[in-house]
């Protein structure tokens, strides 16, 4: 090689060797260009599985934000309903499907003969009589009186309208040629509508998609992830801290550390069992309840906020410690004071992509009996309840097409919450986090 | 710095109320009955749970999709409030199961609900299949008669359906289904392969003697590829049939009710799968479903009596009840009868072979 120091003229090594960098310079240029190429390609095929899976989903799901209805004037018929004053006892007793009945016949009188009209029936929904008492009792005055109402429609002729109507998918087999008549008739006079699909977020679940929601599961959810948050951000954040900061280094806490990553990576139905096993089992606590599952899914989610909360500690200066130090402060009044402040940030996207995760299980809530049909919107941490992604399983499971679209929604509403912690964790780092 | 203890505070408040919503759950005696058991039952026990709350008082009761080997065992576990009032079950429990509920001091009460039907099924683009028992024996499972006529086992050397018998279409064996947790699988192999199998004297004679062979012979699909286990979601299966016209696919009737537009049900031994077929039992390959009550529950947990009268009434189970209108088969009315007055005694089942 050449001395670097003299400025010696170019002999004839140094030409060779000028000559042989800008030969491999084309291919270094080259190289990187490929590189790149191959960085961009994957973020593009990652955007593009996700654009395919959005539209899928959107696609399938937007149907379940409508919901048919039908149009029938009504006739609150003392007579006919049974009941001569309005109280809610009279109303338990009170006949109601013999008025959507009569409404029906008197808007298809051609409907003759029992097979006939068992089909007309079948046009509303099973919870047309209850939408009809529910506006009697808020307004009692309507006995005796006529109304037009909006009914909603039964799963079947939902679908029919939503799929079947242009007849590009052919026939509907589980709609007779009468009924499929009468819808068209309904559709071209106005009288079948679709609209917007309130009971898809005021209701419980339901075998009847067309009365089936996701308010339960979604409460469920939000209770769930109470009982998980918190107690699994207080009891990991405290472990991270005596780890970090008080804790010697030795064979001990080595064990500590390998066993909590060991944590993180078991399979979750695995706690599962064990919440079977301890909290069901052994300390008597309720099944379906979303207490339960919160017990499980904290310790799920513990080896995740102390990891991160760990990290987030390492990443403070020594230098705030050292000075706090340095100025007298105690070792607690270190951490508190100093260094958990700055931590915080850290601590807090870890906690929320933990309890992003704890959201999206399922399996091991299966073996707490979670995995369950739940009509009640809970209103404690003990009442049976389910979450999101059980409902979009059961739903998923469920032979009634409705269903089909009402499981992608399902899905979209999942991953809406799921955008919106998400979206708040980059917002919290964003706003608390400090740089040096 | 201030903002520390309150903190602290928070969090020691929200421990405190979470401890003593956990004493209070302890004490609260369960009010919902508790149901589990079977995914084929699942959408029916559901459907009944729902009318129940609304026509009473009561609350909604939860029901659990477990399986029905798992249902038994929770189910099985004792009596008392951690425990299930209620399981579906897509066979009869057996003798062992039963043992072991009475061991526990669980005394069942059974009463069978319906019929549920099997299909196989194709694509609509394509042609519908017309099968015996005995060609989906010989096209699924994994060891069949030589086709030489000795009395010995090879394995399943066919490829197409043309080969196990000439009049069918010489596509390739494609058949999508369940796997071995799903009693829809178990109901499968018990009815339509061993209902095959069986035609083979030599093979029906070893029941008598070797017990276990005969049902290893007849039970056993093959596992070449050519039976692929789709996972329990039968709309799944819906939905690669459609996307490839040439499998045949294993689900339960009340999907191919539901998705008539898309796929048709093979004729067995000349038998549709239809609903009036099924209910007529001239349909080969359909199961009964059963609900088994704790007995010692009725009257603790509130509502299971009136659950179980609104589950036997004929508004939910009869012909045009709302249970039919689900996917269920009901059961001949005579046998509804007989049914309905024998729960209403609950007595309890001891012994299958007496029955």
């Amino acid at each position: 090689m050449t001395n670097p120091t003299s400025p010696a003229p170019l002999t004839d090594k140094q030409s060779q060797v000028r000559e042989r960098i800008a030969q491999r310079l084309g291919s270094r240029h080259r190289k990187e260009t490929m590189f790149r190429l191959m960085g961009i390609m994957s973020v593009t095929f990652g955007v593009l599985v996700v654009l395919v899976l959005f539209t899928d989903i959107i696609g399938k799901g937007h149907g379940a934000f409508v919901q048919s209805a039908i149009e029938l004037e009504v006739d609150y018929d003392p007579q006919v309903l049974g009941i001569d004053s309005v109280s809610p006892e009279t109303l338990a007793l009170a006949n109601f499907d013999a008025v959507i009945r009569r409404a029906l016949q008197a808007r298809f009188p051609d409907a003759v003969g029992r097979n006939n009209r068992r089909a007309l029936f079948s046009l509303v929904s099973s919870s047309a009589p209850y939408e009809l008492q529910q506006q009697l009792q808020e307004n009692p005055q309507l006995l005796g009186q006529k109304q037009i109402l909006w009914f909603t429609a039964d799963d079947d002729v939902d679908t029919y309208v939503k799929l079947f109507a242009d007849n590009k998918r052919g026939h509907f087999e589980r709609l007779s040629e009468q009924k499929v008549a009468w819808i068209q008739q309904l559709l071209d006079s106005g009288e079948l509508k679709k609209r917007f699909n309130t009971t898809f977020f005021t209701n419980g679940d339901s075998r009847e998609p067309e009365q089936a929601g996701i308010r339960a599961a979604l409460v469920g959810s939000l209770l769930t992830l109470l009982v998980t948050l918190a107690l699994s951000f207080p009891i990991g954040v405290s472990a991270a801290i005596y780890l970090e900061e008080f804790a010697p280094k030795n064979r001990w806490t080595d064990i500590i550390e390998v066993n909590i990553n060991n944590l993180a990576a078991v399979p979750s139905i695995v706690f599962g069992l064990l919440g079977l096993a301890i909290f069901i089992n052994f300390f008597q606590l309720p099944r379906s309840a979303p207490l339960v599952g919160g017990l499980v899914l904290t310790l799920m989610t513990l080896p995740t906020i102390i990891i991160s909360s760990r990290a987030a500690l390492k990443a403070v200066p020594p230098s705030i410690r050292e000075a706090a130090l340095g100025m007298g402060a105690s070792r607690m009044q270190t951490v508190l004071h100093h260094v958990l402040p700055l931590a915080m940030p850290g601590m807090l996207t870890g906690a929320i992509i933990g309890m992003a995760q704890a959201l999206g299980e399922t399996a091991p809530l299966l073996m707490v009996g979670m995995v369950a049909f739940i009509v009640d919107v809970p209103g404690s941490i003990t009442d049976p309840s389910t979450v999101l992604p059980v409902q979009i399983f059961l739903w998923a499971d469920s032979p009634e097409r409705a269903f089909v679209e009402r499981t992608s929604a399902a899905i979209m509403v999942l991953l809406s919450v799921l955008i919106l912690m998400n979206t708040s964790a980059v917002w919290l780092r964003k706003k608390l986090e400090r740089r040096w | 710095m201030n903002k520390r203890p309150s903190g602290i505070k928070l969090m020691a408040s929200s421990l405190a109320v979470l401890g003593i919503a956990v004493s209070q759950a302890a004490l609260a005696a369960r009010d919902h009955i508790s149901i589990v058991g079977s995914s084929t039952v699942y959408p029916f026990s559901a459907v009944v749970a729902e009318r129940f709350s609304r026509a009473t008082q009561f609350k909604t009761p939860v029901v659990e999709s477990t399986g029905t080997g798992g249902g038994m065992k929770l189910f099985c576990q004792g009596v008392g409030e951690g425990t299930a009032d209620i399981t579906g079950a897509s066979r009869r429990i057996k003798q062992s199961e039963l043992e072991n509920c009475n061991g526990n001091g669980v005394d069942v009460v059974e009463v069978q609900i319906g019929y549920d039907g099997i299909v196989l099924a194709n694509a609509k683009t394509a042609e519908p299949f017309k099968l015996s028992r005995k060609d989906i024996f010989l096209a699924l499972a994994k060891e069949v008669p030589n086709p030489n006529g000795s009395q010995s086992l090879v394995a399943n050397p066919y490829k197409t359906w043309k080969d196990v018998n000439p009049t069918l279409p010489a596509n390739k064996i494609e058949v999508l289904g369940p796997p071995p947790t799903s009693g829809t699988r178990d109901a499968f192999a018990e009815l339509a392969m061993e209902g095959g199998c069986k035609q083979f004297n030599w093979i029906a004679a070893k029941k008598k003697t070797d017990k276990n062979a005969y049902k290893a012979i007849c039970h056993t699909l093959r596992e070449d590829g050519a039976y692929i286990e789709a996972g329990e979601n039968d709309n799944l299966i819906v939905n690669k049939l459609v996307a490839n016209p040439n499998a045949l696919g294993i689900f339960g009737f009340s999907f191919l009710d539901q998705n008539a537009d898309k796929v048709q049900g093979s004729v067995i031994e000349g038998m549709q799968p239809t609903f009036d077929s099924i209910a007529a039992q001239d349909y080969p390959v359909s199961r009964p479903l059963f609900v088994y009550v704790k007995k010692a529950h009725v009257g603790v947990v509130p509502g299971i009596k009136q659950f179980l009268a609104e589950f036997t009434n004929e508004r939910a189970w009869g012909e045009e009840g709302y249970l039919a209108d689900k996917g269920m088969i009901p059961l001949p009315a005579t046998m509804r009868q007989q049914v309905a007055t024998d729960v209403r005694k609950l007595n309890a089942l001891d012994n299958l072979a007496a029955k």
